[in-house]
């Protein structure tokens, strides 16, 4: 018996701000699973199951706090599972909640991600205790700023291409409301002015720190039917794992993105991403990962990414649009981040994404990562049913 | 909504010693033989198994992203389909499940470990409760199960010698694996009206459970343990708003996994506390006739985050070994056993 389709019938997601002192952890992970709720026109007691993902626990000092989630969530008396993939858990989260359908082992799901980085230090909670790693490999940014200058260094990219997709995504992020950062000023002097954080990344070429949460509403093709707005169908679904240190690694193009997409592709009967995506959401936290994905995901060849960069081809008017709601580089809820690309794809291909929707999206790709290069997690949605 | 699809069982099991330090061992070190266990026990090796789960917790090993580390003990290259849930492994062993149910993959590995010596378990799950109402308060986990075992007493569903007989029995297994066995002394109060003897050692262990569907389970396992059934609950967080001498979450997981239709021979619960095994043998509907905690369950053994998935595990191995025909596993987590699982295993008939 074949898998029950997928299709997205809810999205909500919180304004993303560095810190949301008005709510507690419940009522901003409320806030978007209500939001998402609305826009299916469902009640809480249509759910049947809920999935939550999120990052460290540290990051907001509470363990396993989907226990206390619990009611919030309006998860009592029924199935409630918390996913952790690192960096990836939100694209993760997504896709064991989608695959609950598929089995047919639910009708109706609700998945939230959340973060509330206000709450604690995430550069700081990000940074193993001495011996586990080197002094002054602070954060994330000092684990990456190595392979975006080994990615330079391989293809020769000029040092401006950084400065290029950090000034495409902020000026994106001014056309979606939910987006951390508005920066109505920005100009790409600015960003190039920027400090130097963890050299060649700039501050400017750098996430925020956010608080916020995004929901799904996910359902069977019943569901769908039932839906007052057009669903985004699942076309593909994949997550790939490969160990953090082994001798061969490519920390520049990992192999497991490259599986990860590949099996993908393959579900969704994509023969040639560049030509039949229309757009990508895809995790980018810092600048040069924009290149460095497109030639992971199988958008350009090896060493040809920032080229695509570089002419304007990933612009919001672009041939092929990324991160048209400003992306990582805009607003990083770290939990949330990988369901907000997700999400993000999904508003797409439902017309819904406002002032950043893309004219005639059809097929657009969401896109995760985490911990170092390792954990990928993605989906492929589109307008039309698998089967049509 | 469809029937199941096809049949999942449990090919293979295998555990660690569970010991009250490790403090030599990373968890890394701790698990790598356990998967080597449970993958030759099938003849798989990593790269044929088709989807990957684990379940852990940061908050024991200290650590952002603990789980990262383990993937290098299941050698995770050529690169997996992997996924990790910050809970008991028995509910990477149900993500799993649905990724068999929905046909992604044929073959599942399943594996969960903890290590709760490095800290003071009581006060590290003071970080699980109501960050902003109860946390700040500091209440143990012992002391709250003490409040449930005193609702159970004056409820009139127990009494001190019947919990005492509980740990009695409990540790009166033959489990080679268990931390505490034998005549273990019942002791003073921890918190009234719990003594030593009513608490879980505390412990270190690791667990892993091969999944496999259809006929590649009959060719892994002479006698696979069928999942008939597996649901999972949560109640309320607040203890004030639940009814702590019983367990209407358990209760319905059994429900939804058909654990009702017909008896069963054993159960497996994950009772950490000897009066959290009167809730559950209450909501379950066990009667004298069922075989429960022959593995001796967590008061012999309670790795964290491992205790549950050894639980299906230690009734799956029965029915592998014939001991057993038609199973209950159960796991908990959260205070009061706030969330549960229930699973429903069988063997073909002999």
């Amino acid at each position: 018996m074949s898998k029950e389709p997928v299709a997205v019938t809810g999205i909500g997601q919180t304004k993303h701000v560095a810190a949301r002192r008005d709510v507690s952890i419940a009522g901003l992970v409320r806030e978007a699973a209500q939001r998402a709720l609305d826009d299916a026109e469902l009640t809480w007691a249509d759910i049947d199951a809920v999935v939550i993902g999120k990052a460290p626990d540290f990051f907001e000092g509470v363990m396993m706090p989907e226990l206390y989630l619990a009611d919030a969530l309006g998860a009592v008396g029924k199935p409630m599972l918390r996913v952790h993939t690192a960096g990836s858990v939100g694209g993760s989260t997504a896709l064991v909640a989608a695959n609950l359908v598929a089995a047919r082992v639910h009708g109706t799901v609700l998945t939230v991600a959340f973060e509330k980085q206000s709450e604690s230090n995430a550069m700081w909670g990000l940074s193993l205790p001495i011996p586990f790693q080197q002094p002054l490999l602070a954060g994330a940014g000092g684990f990456f700023a190595p392979h975006v200058r080994a990615y330079m260094r391989r293809t020769g990219a000029p040092d401006t291409v950084g400065s290029l997709v950090a000034y495409k995504d902020r000026r994106n992020a001014l056309k979606n409301p939910y987006a951390h950062l508005h920066e109505h000023d920005i100009t790409l002097e600015k960003v190039q002015a920027s400090p130097m954080l963890w050299d060649p990344i700039r501050y400017s070429e750098t996430c925020p720190s956010s608080d916020g949460a995004c929901a799904m509403v996910l359902t069977d093709r019943a569901g769908a039917a039932r839906a007052p707005r057009p669903a985004a169908w699942m076309l593909g679904g994949a997550m790939r794992s490969e160990p953090t240190l082994f001798a061969g690694k490519d920390a520049v193009s990992p192999q497991a993105g490259k599986d990860c997409a590949a099996d993908v592709y393959r579900q969704a009967g994509i023969a040639d991403p560049r030509r039949d995506i229309d757009a990508v959401e895809m995790y980018v936290p810092f600048s040069w990962y924009e290149p460095m994905w497109l030639e992971n995901l199988g958008f350009a060849d090896e060493g040809e990414g920032w080229k695509l960069t570089e002419s304007g081809v990933t612009e919001l008017d672009g041939d092929l649009p990324v991160n048209m709601s400003g992306g990582v580089l805009s607003t990083n809820p770290i939990g949330a981040s990988g369901m907000i690309r997700f999400a993000e794809a999904a508003l797409q291909v439902r017309g819904q994404a406002g002032e950043h929707q893309v004219d005639g999206a059809r097929k657009v790709l969401g896109h995760a990562y985490g911990g170092g290069s390792q954990f990928f997690s993605m989906w492929l949605v589109g307008a039309e049913p698998p089967d049509a | 909504m469809t029937a199941v699809s096809r049949d999942i069982a449990v090919v293979a099991f295998a555990q660690s010693d569970i010991l009250r330090t490790t403090e030599e061992q990373s968890e890394v070190e701790m698990l790598m033989p356990v998967l080597h266990d449970v993958l030759d026990r099938t003849g798989l090796k990593t790269a044929d198994i088709g989807f990957t789960c684990s379940g852990s917790c940061d908050y024991l090993a200290g650590r952002a992203f603990s789980f990262t580390l383990a993937l290098d003990g299941v050698g995770a290259w050529p690169p997996i389909s992997e996924s990790h849930v910050e809970m008991d492994g028995a509910w990477a062993l149900y993500e799993a499940w649905t990724k068999l149910r929905s046909g992604d993959a044929d073959t599942a590995l399943v594996y969960s470990y903890g290590k709760s010596s490095p800290g003071s378990v009581r006060d590290v799950l003071t970080r699980q409760l109501d960050p902003y109402y109860v946390a700040p308060l500091w209440p143990d986990s012992v002391a709250l199960a003490a409040l449930q075992a005193q609702a159970l007493i004056d409820a009139g569903d127990t009494d001190e010698p019947a919990l005492a007989g509980i740990a009695a029995r409990s540790r009166a297994t033959d489990n080679t694996r268990a931390q505490l066995r034998g005549s273990v002394p019942q002791g003073d109060y921890v918190v009234r009206p719990l003594r030593t003897g009513d608490c879980p050692p505390i412990g270190d262990g690791a667990a892993a459970v091969v999944l496999a569907a259809g006929e590649r389970a009959r060719e892994l396992c002479p006698r696979p343990a069928w999942i008939r059934g597996i649901d999972h609950r949560v109640e309320a967080h607040g203890l004030g708003v639940r009814n702590l001498t019983d367990s209407p979450s358990a209760r319905l997981a059994a429900e939804k996994a058909g654990a009702f239709e017909r008896p069963v021979d054993t159960a497996e619960l994950h009772a950490p506390f000897s009066s959290q095994e009167v809730v559950l043998r209450k909501a379950l509907r066990l009667d004298g006739n069922v075989r429960v905690n022959p593995s001796g369950g967590a008061l012999a053994a309670n790795p964290m985050m491992a205790a549950g998935l050894i639980r299906i595990g230690e009734a799956a191995s029965r029915i592998h070994r014939g001991e057993s025909d038609r199973a209950l596993a159960h796991a908990t987590s959260g205070p009061c056993l706030q969330q549960n699982l229930v699973a429903v295993l069988e063997g073909d008939p002999r």
